[in-house]
């Protein structure tokens, strides 16, 4: 067989063939492979497009949570700062408070000394003097015993008594 | 280390096998006639040899269809030359030009073809062969597609290759070379490219339904390209037409005398003869080569068996490089066919100048 010559029976089914192929790979074979191909492309660019545009939005996102926190953080601080504030002025008020009421139960317990001692210096004042009149009873009542030395004595009173009384007025 | 291992033990069971074949061949044949066994093997036949075991040749017997004056139509198989020499005056020749075809005997006594002979030939089979296997592949990547949504994970395996090779072949080859209109002509490129991409592979296989020499057949890579010219002519705008008989060149280089249009039209008439026989020479000198190589253990064996025995070792690793190679021959000829096919319907589409 000539190499360079086609045989007209191989090309009349080759053709034939390479037609029948073609037709069908046209029709259900290749543009639904292609068309697919295509839209999964396009598929990933506009998913690449929405991870670029959630990236974007993250970092927003990232930056206002970051600025949340700061601005939190900032809030903390002086919300400590408040409470240890309030805390000293309550402390520095309970002390206060504390003093004024020592104060004035120191004043109570002095004044309640005072009145229990008076009472006592009263009371002592009443038993000397029951002990003095009764001291002042026997020594008058001895005195008294001798008639004229007793009116005397009674005179010598009456003087002092009277001096007293003058040097009062 | 293990492949290694295998691949010296398949070398050595390659060699032990050529060894056994080529002494029996050389046996037989009494001398070795490496340019028939090349020719025996790329050249077209009536029948399918698969192998020879002992005396008896295993072979797929074809269907002969003919159209002659003598007898009109005639379809039988060519089984019938194994029996008799002739069949209703038609006999298969063995000398001159129709070696190997089918010829009748004229009034005077010459050899002559039948008016019609479109006998299913081994490359026709193969040509059926390879076009079932590519309607398989490709229909059944495109059921697969059909049943997914875009937003599917990507495909993995043979569809993945698929896909690999469809998007790499539309990418770097259809759409820069057509142009904005590739969409059009992008089944037609995808199933050039695969058909020819098959067919090559099918060739390299060395056993049935391998091993055919289809790319490597004027006929086959003529209606390849005849397709192409059909595209280019059939659908090239107003401008390519104009370019190719009113060109834009000085009046006196197209009137009187159409030297310039007679340059564009033979332009036209060569590009599919430039893809008929680039892809036809370069499958055909593969095949040639590798056959070559497979033949110098022939040759050695007919000199001397020592010697014979030491050239398979050389043969069989020139042949398995040969085969890698046509490996990437096989693709490289449907990637060029593809592309060469692609940059003439681009510039059949060419834009309005103003």
């Amino acid at each position: 067989m000539s190499f360079l010559l086609p045989e007209a029976g191989l090309l009349f089914w080759m053709l034939l063939s390479f037609g029948i192929v073609f037709f069908v790979l046209y029709k259900y074979g290749f543009p639904i492979i292609t068309s697919m191909i295509d839209a999964r492309k396009k598929f990933i660019d506009v998913a690449l497009t929405n991870a670029k545009e959630a990236n974007k939005r993250l970092k927003g996102i990232e930056e206002e949570g970051k600025m949340i926190l700061e601005n939190a953080n900032n809030e903390q601080i002086r919300i400590i700062r408040e409470a240890v504030k309030a805390k000293e002025d309550i402390i520095s008020e309970a002390k206060k408070i504390a003093g004024d009421e020592a104060a004035r139960m120191l004043e109570e317990a002095r004044e309640s000394i005072r009145n229990e001692k008076e009472e006592a210096l009263r009371e002592l004042r009443g038993q000397v003097a029951e002990l003095s009149i009764a001291i002042a009873e026997k020594v008058l009542r001895e005195k008294m015993s001798d008639g004229v030395a007793g009116k005397e004595y009674i005179n010598k009173l009456f003087d002092e008594a009277l001096s007293v009384k003058e040097n009062k007025q | 280390m293990t492949g290694l291992r295998y691949i010296l033990v398949t070398l050595m069971f390659f060699v032990a096998g050529f060894q056994a074949g080529a002494a029996a061949h050389t046996q037989q044949n009494g001398g070795v006639d490496v340019k028939k066994i090349i020719f025996e093997h790329v050249k077209d036949s009536y029948e399918w040899h698969i192998t020879t075991v002992g005396e008896k040749h295993i072979a797929i017997s074809l269907p002969i269809i003919i159209y002659s004056k003598r007898v009109g139509w005639e379809v039988f198989s060519s089984s019938v030359f194994h029996e008799n020499e002739t069949h209703k005056g038609f006999f298969i020749s063995t000398i001159g030009d129709n070696e190997g075809k089918l010829v009748e005997l004229d009034e005077y006594g010459n050899e002559q073809r039948p008016l019609l002979d479109i006998s299913v030939t081994k490359n026709v089979l193969s040509v059926f062969i390879t076009s079932f296997v590519l309607l398989f592949l490709v229909l059944y990547t495109a059921r697969w597609y059909a049943k997914r949504k875009p937003g599917d994970p990507a495909p993995r395996g043979f569809i993945g290759i698929m896909e690999m090779l469809i998007t790499m072949v539309v990418d770097d080859v259809i759409k820069p070379n057509v142009g904005k209109k590739y969409r059009k002509y992008t089944p037609y490129l995808l199933t050039l490219f695969f058909f020819i991409f098959l067919s090559n592979i099918m060739g390299i296989i060395p056993v049935f339904p391998g091993g055919a020499n289809v790319t490597g057949n004027i006929a086959v890579t003529l209606a390849l390209a005849l397709s192409t010219f059909l595209t280019i002519n059939l659908f090239g705008n107003k401008e390519y037409y104009k370019e190719i008989f009113w060109p834009n060149v000085p009046t006196w280089l197209k009137f009187p005398i159409p030297m310039m249009p007679f340059i564009e039209l033979f332009g036209v008439i060569v590009k599919p003869f430039a893809l008929t026989i680039r892809l036809f020479a370069n499958i055909l000198a593969g095949h040639t080569v590798i056959l070559a190589f497979v033949s110098i253990i022939f040759i050695t064996m007919s000199v001397n068996t020592y010697i014979g025995s030491g050239m398979i070792v050389v043969s069989v690793f020139f042949t398995v490089f040969m085969n890698v190679m046509e490996l990437l021959v096989a693709f490289i000829q449907a990637f060029v066919f593809t592309m060469m096919s692609s940059v003439f319907i681009g510039l059949s589409q060419p834009e309005h100048r103003h």
